[in-house]
């Protein structure tokens, strides 16, 4: 098993009667790539600045690499930081901004240059010592912040929305270089970041946070088809959710309709019982593409929605009072003519994919 | 359990903190206290409550200076505020050509002594004016001439207000409203004058505490015609009656305090119009409004011009208005009342050196209060007693100085007639506008820049001189000017503190003016206002030399 690179044990913390984080508990394996993915207000932040020791926690304990980290001042801390803003020093030439730290580290000011210019090719920025920040593109500020904050050669780096302030194309791009040049490293990563397409795409472990708990912790797949609580499954992609009543033997009734689910022994609830089943736009699929014979449905075409690669259908389904269904489908579905507003559809659902939540709020 | 003491940033952050405290209370905070309580108690020294200031408000000339001091604050108000609105508007929302020369020249008063509109009304109107026929039966010396005085004297300090309130228009606004086929009058009723409903407040009340604290305008030409303010210089200077003085001057606080709390509602209130994404307005040329604005303008730039220069050229004349030869003997001032040429280098001196510590102590103070992130409690206390000297008027800072360090028991009573007294006073007086600049700019720097410097094990006091105070460079200049300028010209604090041996130039015109020599006091007024428009001149190359070096980075 790997060693724990930061252990946080019942972490709290309250700004006056707001409670930002309680009872945090998590562990970040050496080397990982953890994400911290919420919407805003959900602690993500105060999380990340309490490992850094930019906040103090009111209750709680942090351990890095077996030591007590909890009241330490940010200085006596390992770890390298880069902010949503970069928080470049717009005084000091890029050389400047990513010495900054070396300071008495490196005896010799030859070997701080050295090491400058090593960083600097890492991001792809060779030559540029001399220019000041504002002479940088958005891309090439973060680049720098990035240098910076590896300079010292920490064994934790952290990342505060280092890619919100991008615009789409550069930050999808510079996502895979920051990830690629984690896995060279191999240094321990944690990204606070409100986009789930991000988190998805590059984490090895994504911690997903609401109200100032974690509500679930788990790598990209487990948490997408996976999801352990309604919040997670409708914060990260899109769903289709239905009301329904458990009938027993994996059957749920849901208005007309009878649908087939693969039930965990472990999680089966009770007869009659109130339940949410969820089910993923793309998991629906046209009946004459799959040999599955449950979960069979027809339904009318409301509304078809183009968005690029797939194309996104509405459905008023038969048997179902009120709710209507999203459905993802390929492009070739549309291609061929048969769907548009009004046509009739069959469709079904593998039991497999769809997932059920006991119904808090009608329970 | 927080481990403080084994973090040396933190220890450090506390001692300057603690040293802050000190310092701030010494020459802000006791003194105020020290006033206070010399108001509440008999001249025996036993304590009698609000009975000083029952047994004053009986005496029929209390009632009537009080009547006389609110008379003059609201005619001032009435008179100034429309004007510099107008004004304000004209350079906002017209597209008047050289607005940059119209604001700077707008904002020149502020260069000039209060004592100076004053003197120069004297020279027009006076028993000795060049146009005293147009006052027909009435006199200067009076009601008007104060009126006059201080309508020059507050106007720039009312425009400042009214020019940031009309900045703050958001142009998408005006376009929605145009879009909706909303005229002109339309827009402004229910556009531009809800968005500067504070500002405007702000302005009246800041005008009538200006006017009503004040006390140069009202002592050189006011005549018989008695205020608040004079009454406190009389009581004090005149009768060496320092309780009376005391009670007077704790009546003068309540209109600043009022003020003090207002504007602190006002810029609560002011915050939550500002909306994130603000598109800046800009008006279009329009010819008729233009040309009503560029006439106004110049009408009220002209004046103000007239005036100053009416001081300037008498000072140089041999005779006013008699013989117009221009001699330079009104700048002999060693062989008059009131100091001598030792007064001026004494102004100066305190000038430089309230700059020097004045903006040091500012400058810190904004950061610990803005940036130190320890003992919360303190810094509270520390951010309040930095904003407290924007609610005493200078005479009652002057007076409570008095109180404080003429007390043989205290241990700076040495600092009494010094110097230091001086610097320590005129400090304190201009405070907290400077540390509002200051703040200003350490918010608009990014607070991850300390965070960034702290997490890479770098010292906070490395990052604010490498970093911090490089930015704020320009601000800090501007705050080293502020202070320069307002110890060159201020008269009403340390008209208290001066001794022999340390008059001072602003001063000297006061004590010229009252000798009967005014062509001196113009001489002296004049020789101010050119020290302040040459040192302005000088920052402000400093400051465009040092933004032009650091261009490169400064480009955003």
């Amino acid at each position: 098993m790997l060693e724990n690179a930061i252990t946080i044990t019942n972490v709290t913390k309250r700004f006056d009667d707001f409670v930002a984080l309680q009872e945090i508990n998590l562990e970040v394996k050496k080397g990982e790539l953890v994400c911290f993915l919420g919407p805003s207000g959900c602690g993500k932040t105060t999380l990340l600045r309490i490992i850094a020791g930019l906040e103090e926690c009111d209750k709680g304990e942090i351990i890095q690499h077996g030591k007590v980290i909890t009241h330490l001042p940010p200085s006596k801390r390992d770890y390298g930081i880069v902010f949503q803003s970069y928080a470049l020093f717009p005084n000091l030439s890029v050389a400047k901004n990513i010495g900054y730290g070396l300071k008495k580290q490196d005896i010799e000011k030859k070997a701080a240059k050295k090491r400058v210019k090593e960083l600097l090719a890492l991001v792809g920025l060779s030559g540029s010592e001399e220019k000041y920040p504002s002479e940088l593109s958005g891309g090439q500020q973060q680049r720098v912040a990035f240098a910076r904050a590896i300079a010292t050669n920490p064994s934790l780096l952290l990342l505060d929305e280092p890619l919100s302030a991008l615009d789409a194309r550069v930050r999808e791009h510079l996502r895979q270089e920051i990830r690629e040049l984690q896995k060279n490293l191999g240094i321990t990563t944690i990204m606070v970041t409100h986009d789930q397409e991000e988190a998805l795409s590059i984490a090895d472990k994504i911690v997903v946070m609401n109200h100032g708990i974690i509500e679930q912790i788990g790598t990209p797949l487990e948490i997408y088809h996976h999801p352990n609580s309604l919040f997670v499954a409708d914060f990260i992609g899109k769903i289709n959710l239905l009301s329904a009543v458990y009938k027993g033997s994996g059957y749920f009734q849901v208005g007309q309709l009878r649908f087939k689910v693969d039930i965990l022994p472990t999680n089966e609830p009770s007869l009659e019982k109130k339940i949410k089943l969820l089910v993923r736009p793309e998991d629906i699929k046209l009946h004459y593409e799959t040999y599955e014979e449950v979960n069979i449905i027809e339904g009318d075409v409301l509304k078809v929605t183009f968005l690029g690669s797939f194309c996104r259908v509405l459905m008023s389904v038969r048997g179902l009072l009120k709710d209507s269904l999203l459905i993802d489908l390929p492009h070739k579905a549309l291609v061929k003519g048969t769907i548009q507003e009004g046509s009739l559809l069959k469709l079904c659902i593998a039991p497999s994919d769809v997932c059920y939540f006991m119904d808090e709020e009608n329970a | 359990m927080r481990s403080i003491w084994h973090d040396s940033n933190k220890i450090i952050l506390m001692v300057v903190m603690g040293l802050l405290l000190l310092i701030l209370g010494i020459i802000i905070f006791l003194p105020l206290i020290e006033i206070l309580q010399k108001s509440f108690y008999a001249h025996a020294g036993s304590f009698v409550f609000l009975d000083n200031f029952i047994a004053y408000l009986r005496e029929p000339r209390a009632l009537s200076l009080i009547y006389n001091s609110l008379f003059i604050s609201c005619v001032v108000t009435i008179i100034i505020v429309p004007i510099a609105f107008i004004f304000a508007y004209a350079l906002m929302r017209s597209c008047l050509p050289f607005k940059p020369l119209f604001r700077y020249l707008a904002l020149i008063p502020l260069l000039a002594p209060s004592l100076l509109p004053a003197i120069s009304f004297v020279y027009l109107f006076g028993n000795q004016g060049m146009l005293k026929s147009w006052m027909g039966d009435g006199s200067i010396y009076g009601v008007w001439g104060i009126v006059l005085g201080e309508c020059f004297y507050v106007f720039p300090h009312v425009l400042m207000i009214l020019l940031s309130a009309l900045s703050l228009s958001d142009a998408r606004l005006y376009e929605a409203a145009q879009s909706m086929g909303a005229n002109g009058v339309k827009k402004f009723f229910t556009i531009t004058l809800p968005s500067v409903k504070y500002g405007l407040v702000s302005a009246v009340l800041v005008s009538f505490t200006l006017v009503i604290t004040d006390f140069g305008v009202p002592k050189v030409i006011g005549g018989d015609f008695a205020v608040l303010a004079t009454e406190i210089y009389k009581q004090v200077i005149g009768q060496q009656n320092f309780e009376l003085g005391a009670t007077v001057g704790v009546l003068l606080l309540i209109p600043s305090v009022i003020t003090f709390i207002a504007d602190g509602i006002v810029q609560k209130k002011q915050k939550s119009v500002l909306g994130a994404k603000f598109v800046l307005y800009k008006p279009k040329p329009s010819g008729l409004f233009d040309n009503i604005m560029l006439l106004f303008s110049s009408t009220v730039v002209g004046l103000l011009l007239m005036i100053l220069s009416v001081s300037i050229f008498a000072s140089f004349m041999k005779f006013w208005p008699y013989d117009l030869s221009l001699v330079l003997k009104h700048y002999d001032f060693n062989s008059m009342d009131g100091g001598g040429w030792d007064s001026y280098f004494n102004s100066i001196r305190l000038a430089f050196w309230s700059a020097f510590l004045g903006t040091i102590l500012v400058f810190v103070t904004a950061y610990v209060v803005e940036r130190g992130k320890v003992l919360s409690s303190l810094r509270s206390i520390i951010k309040f007693l930095a904003l407290l000297p924007m609610a005493v008027p200078g005479l009652v800072l002057g007076l409570g100085y008095i109180f404080f360090f003429n007390n043989p028991q205290n241990p700076l009573h040495g600092i009494y007639q010094s110097m230091a007294i001086l610097v320590a006073c005129t400090i304190a007086h201009f405070f907290t506008t400077s540390y509002i600049t200051a703040v200003t700019t350490i918010k608009q720097i990014d607070q991850e820049f300390d965070d960034v410097a702290e997490s890479m094990g770098i010292a906070f006091y490395k990052t604010f001189f490498k970093v911090t105070v490089p930015i704020a460079i320009p601000s800090i200049l501007e705050i080293g000017r502020y202070f320069f300028v307002n110890a060159m010209t201020t008269v009403s604090a340390v008209v208290f503190l001066y001794a022999p041996q340390t008059t001072l130039a602003s001063v000297a015109v006061l004590n010229m003016d009252d000798a009967g020599d005014i062509s001196s006091a113009a001489a002296m007024s004049s020789l101010i206002v050119a020290t302040s428009v040459g040192v302005t001149l000088l920052f402000n190359f400093v400051s465009h030399y040092l933004v032009f070096a650091t261009q490169k980075w400064r480009k955003s």
